[in-house]
């Protein structure tokens, strides 16, 4: 006897197995249903949703940090155990019920109703800032297509005397990213007004946003045949030109060495857990909108596998990739650091030049420091290893435009892999961002908030031109610091409790049993014990736990964000500042609002129904 | 008279003896008003570098007394003129300026500042070097002004893509309204077909669509029996 909570009024609410069928027949080619043309567009909208940015600048960065080679071994048992299971439950659930996320949970239970709202809440705050970061990467494509990049080398003073002394101290591309394209402000508080190039970016990123969602997936579609194709293309390409650089091979070996002893530490499991879950993108509503344009009879549990293994196979390629790049400009820096360590000792001691080589430094170090240890105090080298460059592990935006920037500012013939480089991304940033507008789309048109004659392309304008408004705000001196804030808390907390809700739902509001008969009666088998078990107790299990681990590190942390302050003592170091006190209402609502979505709507229905 | 024949010649030997003494007590490190240079030949030219040698150490005195000649405009200054000392194993070495007019007095290290920032691109390439190759030790190469087009490149860049995408998106809004407006043609006239068949059927109240009346048929001529 399985566990099943009483769902009185289910039958009335879904479509039975014949109605379906014959929907199937009927609605050949008609219908206001939008349908896929072939099924390579819905893989392909698919794989380009969940590959996005972090599989690009997350996944490397956990990966090397936690152990390298090792990190690989939590992260697929848990891409196996959490990843595959929720995705094939997204899918078959929105081929089965044929409508958007806000119509799934709803008609699985009027009470559920709350999840859709909840997703669609959190597609929305991820949709308003995850199109700034498409503006800055427009930015800098725009600034890319000159023959001396802007952020190789510092700009003049005022007076033509020397460099300005902001970018002198710190780097080139620092001073690009920070001061003249975020014009970043030290604190949260001063808001530094508009930025008016960022405003024509971000307006540029909707406008393209919108003509490739003009017509829903008639025009998705359509455009997902490139955004999808291309970054794997560009990975390749780069993968090549990495390989023939000097240094790009001591890059991956690091990355994949091996350091079993992480294993051990559960903050690797916690991470590998996270970025599966984060890197699906499920729970934000639109795999299931999207699964819902197909015709009943598709195979949604061969799609899951193939996806999730695309998913997988894409971050460990990026991150080869990436790390190849890294590789080089790690050992391009040392030998900088060595070669400024030789010129200081040739000078000092006036030896002839070719004396001290990189191979007779140490020797000849430790020869003259028994002969003039003072001199050699004074001169205050610096300590160059190459671990210490390589582990100079960055991530996020860091990667992109600071260090990723400045390793092809050293390739030969920059601007063309600048614009490869900022082309993939927008590519992958853009077909995300296809996923995330469905998933507020769709919901908003169950809702009614548009009235049903307006056509298709007058409620995607007005959503995209509000959104563009609200993301006015991440175009301000202080943006950067709001964008972190939304991607920490808006982004993170709902979703795992979104999922939870998802899979109890199915599982015990809407019946293992009918789920199981539903999915033997779309593709023709029933699920396996593999899918048993971990729909109905190894996923939910994982999802708890990392949902209490992520409340209590969330919750027991110091709320500090990095400035970047020209005044402060440690200046280029970003100096950490604590929040203001009002930003703690800014995170209730980017973090509350959509959690209590979830029980608030049921508590509204029980009231409405006792009424 | 052959003795002060004899006086001159002991006088020029030592003077002739004497002056490169004199010189050379002009120069000396940390000299007031001298210049230390520092040449990196390897690091600029790796495999193709020269020897330093005495030949080269010529070219250079040649190449500040053309600095000289050519800052002052005169034709005065000669390879005598600029003195070299301490050379190390490193490339590196003291120079200091004497007048032409008056070899005790040195040119003051402002003027040859100037000199040398307003040549200074011509003795790097008499040397293939650059800037940081060929050091002169207090003298900072001027900065090279920087290329300031008058539209920045990116807005012209911004502006093909956001001209692209509009019109796009006006092409997509257009062809959408047209297929709206001619599927509604398409009714209407569907709607005006069956009207005005309707319309046909009709004169004075009475439906002419009615069927055949034996009575009234023409048969009566054949049954006149």
């Amino acid at each position: 006897m399985r566990l099943q909570l009483p769902n009185p009024g289910l039958e009335d609410r879904i479509l039975s197995h014949e109605e379906l069928d014959k929907l199937e027949t009927e609605e050949a080619g008609s219908g206001d249903r939008p349908k896929w043309d072939n099924k390579t567009q819905y893989m392909l909208t698919c794989v380009g949703f969940c590959v996005g940015l972090g599989n690009v600048w997350r996944f490397p960065y956990l990966c090397q940090s936690h152990g390298g080679g090792a990190f690989m071994i939590p992260f697929l048992i848990l891409l196996v155990l959490e990843g595959v299971p929720l995705l094939h439950l997204e899918f078959a659930i929105g081929q089965r019920l044929r409508k958007g996320s806000l119509g799934v949970w709803s008609t699985i239970h009027p009470y559920l109703a709350g999840v859709g709202i909840a997703s669609m809440f959190v597609s929305l705050m991820i949709s308003l800032y995850y199109n700034t970061i498409m503006a800055w990467v427009m930015w800098y494509l725009f600034n890319s297509f000159q023959e001396t990049l802007p952020w190789s080398q510092c700009p003049l003073n005022y007076n033509l005397t020397g460099l300005v002394s902001e970018c002198e101290q710190s780097s080139p591309v620092d001073y690009f990213w920070y001061r003249e394209t975020l014009n970043s402000t030290p604190d949260i508080g001063e808001n530094g007004g508009l930025q008016w190039w960022m405003v024509l970016c971000l307006v540029s990123a909707w406008a393209v946003l919108y003509i490739c969602i003009i017509r829903g997936i008639e025009t998705t579609g359509k455009a997902v045949y490139v955004t999808s194709t291309l970054p794997y293309v560009v990975l390749s390409i780069f993968l090549i030109r990495g390989l023939t650089l000097k240094g790009s091979l001591s890059g991956v070996v690091f990355l994949f060495t091996p350091n079993l002893t992480e294993l051990t530490n559960p903050t690797t499991w916690l991470d590998a857990g996270a970025q599966v879950f984060y890197s699906f993108s499920i729970a934000f509503g639109g795999l299931i909108s999207f699964s819902s344009y197909n015709s009943v009879h598709n195979n949604c549990e061969q799609d899951a596998v193939i996806i999730s293994a695309v998913n997988g196979f894409t971050s460990v390629y990026a991150a080869t990739v990436i790390y190849t790049i890294i590789g080089f400009r790690a050992t391009e820096r040392f030998d900088n650091c060595l070669g400024g360590n030789i010129l200081v000792l040739l000078n000092t001691f006036d030896l002839p030049e070719g004396n001290v080589t990189e191979s007779n430094y140490d020797q000849v170090l430790q020869s003259l420091n028994g002969t003039h240890p003072e001199v050699i105090q004074g001169l205050n080298l610096k300590t160059c290893d190459l671990n210490t460059f390589l582990s100079e592990g960055v991530e996020g935006t860091g990667l992109a435009f600071i260090v990723f920037t400045e390793a092809i500012t050293k390739m030969p013939a920059s601007p063309v892999w600048s614009v490869l480089f900022f082309i993939m991304l927008f590519c992958l940033g853009l077909s995300s961002m296809f996923g995330n507008i469905e998933g507020v789309l769709v919901p908003l048109q169950d809702l009614g908030v548009f009235p049903k004659s307006w056509p298709k392309e007058s409620t995607t304008g007005i959503t995209c031109v509000l959104c563009c408004i609200v993301g006015l705000i991440f175009v301000q001196g202080s943006g950067n610091y709001w964008l972190s804030l939304f991607d920490s808390y808006g982004g993170s907390i709902p979703l795992l409790i979104i999922a939870f809700c998802e899979m109890v739902g199915v599982v015990y509001l809407y019946g293992i049993d009918r789920f199981n008969d539903d999915i033997e009666f779309m593709i023709g088998h029933k699920p396996n014990l593999f899918w048993q078990i971990t729909w109905r107790f190894v996923s939910p299990a994982i999802m708890l736990v990392i949902f209490v681990f992520y409340f209590i590190t969330k919750v027991t942390e110091t709320l500090l964000y990095k400035t970047w302050n020209p005044e402060s003592e440690n200046f280029p170091t970003l100096e950490e500042k604590p929040y203001p006190a009002w930003i703690y209402v800014i995170i209730f609502i980017l973090a509350g609002i959509p959690s209590l979505a979830v029980p608030g709507t049921a508590l509204f229905r029980l009231c409405c129904d006792l009424i | 008279m052959r003795c002060l024949r004899m006086l001159v010649r002991i006088l020029v030997l030592l003077y002739l003896a004497g002056a490169p003494a004199l010189a050379q007590t002009l120069c000396q490190p940390n000299a007031s008003n001298g210049y230390r240079v520092r040449i990196s030949i390897k690091t600029a030219l790796g495999n193709q570098a020269y020897e330093w040698n005495e030949n080269e150490m010529f070219l250079f005195r040649a190449t500040m007394a053309f600095a000289m000649r050519r800052y002052y405009k005169t034709e005065t200054y000669n390879v005598d003129n600029i003195i070299v000392c301490n050379q190390t194993r490193r490339v590196s070495f003291w120079f200091v300026v004497i007048s032409p007019e008056n070899p005790t007095m040195l040119i003051p290290k402002a003027d040859v500042e100037k000199a040398v920032s307003m040549s200074r691109h011509r003795i790097n390439n008499a040397f293939l070097l650059t800037d940081r190759t060929l050091e002169f030790l207090g003298i900072y190469p001027t900065l090279a002004e920087p290329v300031n087009p008058d539209t920045p490149p990116w807005l012209i860049v911004f502006g093909v893509v956001i001209g692209a995408v509009f019109a796009g998106i006006i092409a997509l809004l257009v062809s959408s309204l047209l297929q709206k407006r001619r599927k509604e043609k398409g009714m209407m006239e569907d709607g005006q077909d069956e009207e005005d068949r309707q319309m046909k059927g009709v004169e004075n109240g009475i439906n002419l669509d009615g069927i055949y009346n034996r009575g009234f048929t023409d048969d009566d001529r054949f049954t006149k029996l």
